[in-house]
């Protein structure tokens, strides 16, 4: 096809331009107020020429809200999560897709409807259950799952193996039968046909899916503020509200902790994105 | 239909060919007593973690609905009480009609705005176009952000003195419009933010549901004469009919579950209450009232659950026939 200079062309490229503008607008203003001084703004007010650029907030915000701190509270629940909610859903999956035994539906569409659900209605009974669940105060000092970035843990792995269940067996579905069947004539028992054989060659699911499920792992706001009741413990996401009484009403402040926080999952964005799009096409149109 | 109802055998049996169903037969029978056992444990703890932690909750939710229970001393306190949290909420509850009012009108714009905007992007991008991805990724951006971030970003912009908006519109200095603090108006101010971050995955389904479109089916109506517009109509759109299904359910899905943008711009109050705001204000905000709570929580899944179970029927229909 050759790029013809059309004026329906021209018009369709100065549309997309501009939608595409409008889009980023909103990340562009941020970027813009983060990188001002307090004195510029407070004297020019935001919608003007900046009389000069500066990292500095984003130093003042990374030291003032303690964003390290907050960083590594939600890697220690996103990084075990995203590992143990791939590992179960692909077992689940391996046994779903490639066995047929009587509760072989029922299972997949107990896994895809759990997943539908608005996490409200699971919210309460679960927010009592974990108060009722001691732990040793090994696990977590409050003594109980409530609390405990183990819970957090928990809840992502159960909640989120509902929607990697549903793409790893519509995945799993696609490889050819003879190759668990040769590995079986080997010799090879359950468990190495699915490691060895099967898991193997669901890489590209398996990446497109983790790097969905950091994103939404990362990204999530009601589980930990519910189900984490000291603030030191709480995820990024979840943080936001206190940085927001941290930061008073500095805007550029504001604007330079919330793109902080959004970093990392730009970063995968930029970095993964034939990933992340590959894998919500993979849960939406099949195989 | 028939999915759901006819026993689950004919329905494992995905590949089609006569030998690869009798090859599965006799695996079936022929596991050893170990490979059952190691595929019990695999389908097992999986699954006893997601019907606990998502399904014991869920039905949790529905039982605590009718009891009266404020959460002080144990199970046996629970007092039950039939409907009358139900009746309570829809007769003397100030906060529950205007918060399924504003859930109603969150999945009515959601449904509409940036599903026609999602697909229009996806029709214009579905083509050879110079910059093509270029435009796919900056439309892609604003989906990995969290509401919780949104809300935040948007607040940016919105604000009646400093906004962006305002500026633009030029009533900053004379007439601010406080965007997000009058109640009239607060509600589309943020469903303008949420509808920003939803387009994008909108076009991104609709676009890999093009690219799944037989281009002969195209080349075929344009030989019978049909003009671009007639073509998309009458031929491009029915052929959608899955990914309408899927963009039905996860626009619903996700409109329900709006929750961090409105905590974040002002606790889900004055204007922007929603029930998911309702339910959750039960159990960090001033009352806990579980009963109630779960009763609201109830609400909130029967009006999922019919989009739940079309979807579910869309899905293992097919899973029928493939």
């Amino acid at each position: 096809m050759t790029f013809a200079f059309r004026p329906a062309r021209i018009a369709l490229h100065v549309f997309l331009v501009l939608t595409c503008l409008a889009t980023l607008a909103p990340l562009l203003w941020a970027l813009y107020a983060s990188l001002r001084t307090y004195d510029d703004t407070a004297r020019n007010g935001y919608f003007s020429i900046a009389e000069s650029l500066t990292l500095d907030n984003f130093a003042s915000a990374w030291t003032q809200a303690d964003l390290p701190h907050y960083y590594l509270n939600t890697l220690i629940v996103t990084l075990p999560a995203v590992v143990l909610v791939l590992l179960l859903s692909s077992m689940v999956a391996y046994g779903v897709s490639r066995y047929s035994f009587r509760f072989n539906l029922v299972l997949l569409v107990l896994f895809t409807a759990g997943n539908l659900l608005p996490q409200q209605v699971i919210v309460t009974p679960l927010y009592r259950l974990y108060l009722l669940t001691p732990l040793p105060s090994w696990l977590s000092d409050s003594g109980l799952l409530l609390d405990s970035q183990l819970g957090l843990v928990l809840i992502h792995v159960a909640f989120q193996s509902g929607f990697c269940v549903f793409v790893l067996s519509n995945y799993m579905k696609t490889i050819p039968h003879e190759l668990g069947e040769a590995a079986r004539v080997d010799g090879a028992g359950v468990f190495r046909q699915y490691w060895q054989v099967i898991l193997p060659l669901c890489r590209p699911a398996l990446a497109a899916l983790a790097t969905l499920e950091f994103t939404w792992i990362y990204n999530d706001f009601l589980w930990a503020l519910v189900l984490i009741q000291t603030g030191d413990k709480m995820p990024i996401t979840s943080a936001l509200q206190n940085l927001k009484g941290t930061f008073f009403v500095d805007n550029n402040l504001v604007a330079a902790g919330s793109l902080l926080v959004a970093l990392p999952t730009l970063v995968v964005f930029f970095t993964l994105q034939r990933q992340f799009i590959g894998g919500l096409t993979l849960g939406s149109t099949k195989g | 239909m028939t999915a759901l109802q006819s026993p689950p055998e004919p329905a494992g049996t995905s590949a089609p060919s006569p030998t690869s169903r009798r090859g599965r037969r006799r695996r079936a029978t022929a596991l050893a007593p170990r490979d059952k056992l190691v595929l019990g444990l695999m389908l097992g703890i999986p699954s006893l973690a997601h019907v606990a932690l998502v399904w014991v909750p869920t039905l949790g939710s529905v039982g605590l609905s009718f009891s009266s229970w404020d959460g002080i001393g144990g199970f046996a306190d629970i007092e039950w009480v039939g409907f009358q949290n139900y009746v309570d909420i829809f007769t003397r509850y100030p906060r529950f009609w205007p918060a399924l009012q504003h859930n109603l009108i969150w999945l009515l714009f959601l449904l509409v705005v940036p599903t026609v905007a999602g697909l229009l992007l996806a029709v214009l991008l579905d083509r050879q176009l110079r910059f093509g991805r270029i435009y796919q990724s900056a439309l892609y951006l604003p989906m990995v952000l969290s509401l919780a971030l949104v809300g935040f970003i948007w607040q940016l912009i919105y604000q009646p003195e400093q906004g962006l908006l305002n500026n633009v519109l030029g009533t900053a200095a004379s007439d601010p419009v406080n965007w997000l603090g009058d109640p009239d108006i607060n509600l589309y101010a943020v469903l303008v933010a949420a509808g920003w971050r939803h387009t994008g995955y909108i076009m991104l389904l609709y676009l890999a549901g093009l690219k799944s479109v037989d281009p002969a089916l195209k080349e075929a109506a344009a030989l019978d004469g049909a003009n671009a517009w007639q073509t998309f109509f009458r031929v491009t759109f029915p052929v959608l009919k899955p990914v309408n299904v899927v963009v039905l359910v996860v626009t619903v899905i996700e409109g329900l579950r709006a929750f961090d943008i409105v905590y974040v711009i002002n606790k889900g109050r004055n204007g922007l209450e929603l029930l998911s705001v309702l339910v959750t204000d039960n159990i960090i905000g001033e009352s806990s009232r579980i009963g109630w709570g779960s009763a609201l929580a109830v609400v909130l899944l029967l009006i999922s659950l019919g989009f739940i179970i079309t979807y579910l029927f869309q899905v293992f229909r097919e899973e029928d026939r493939t």
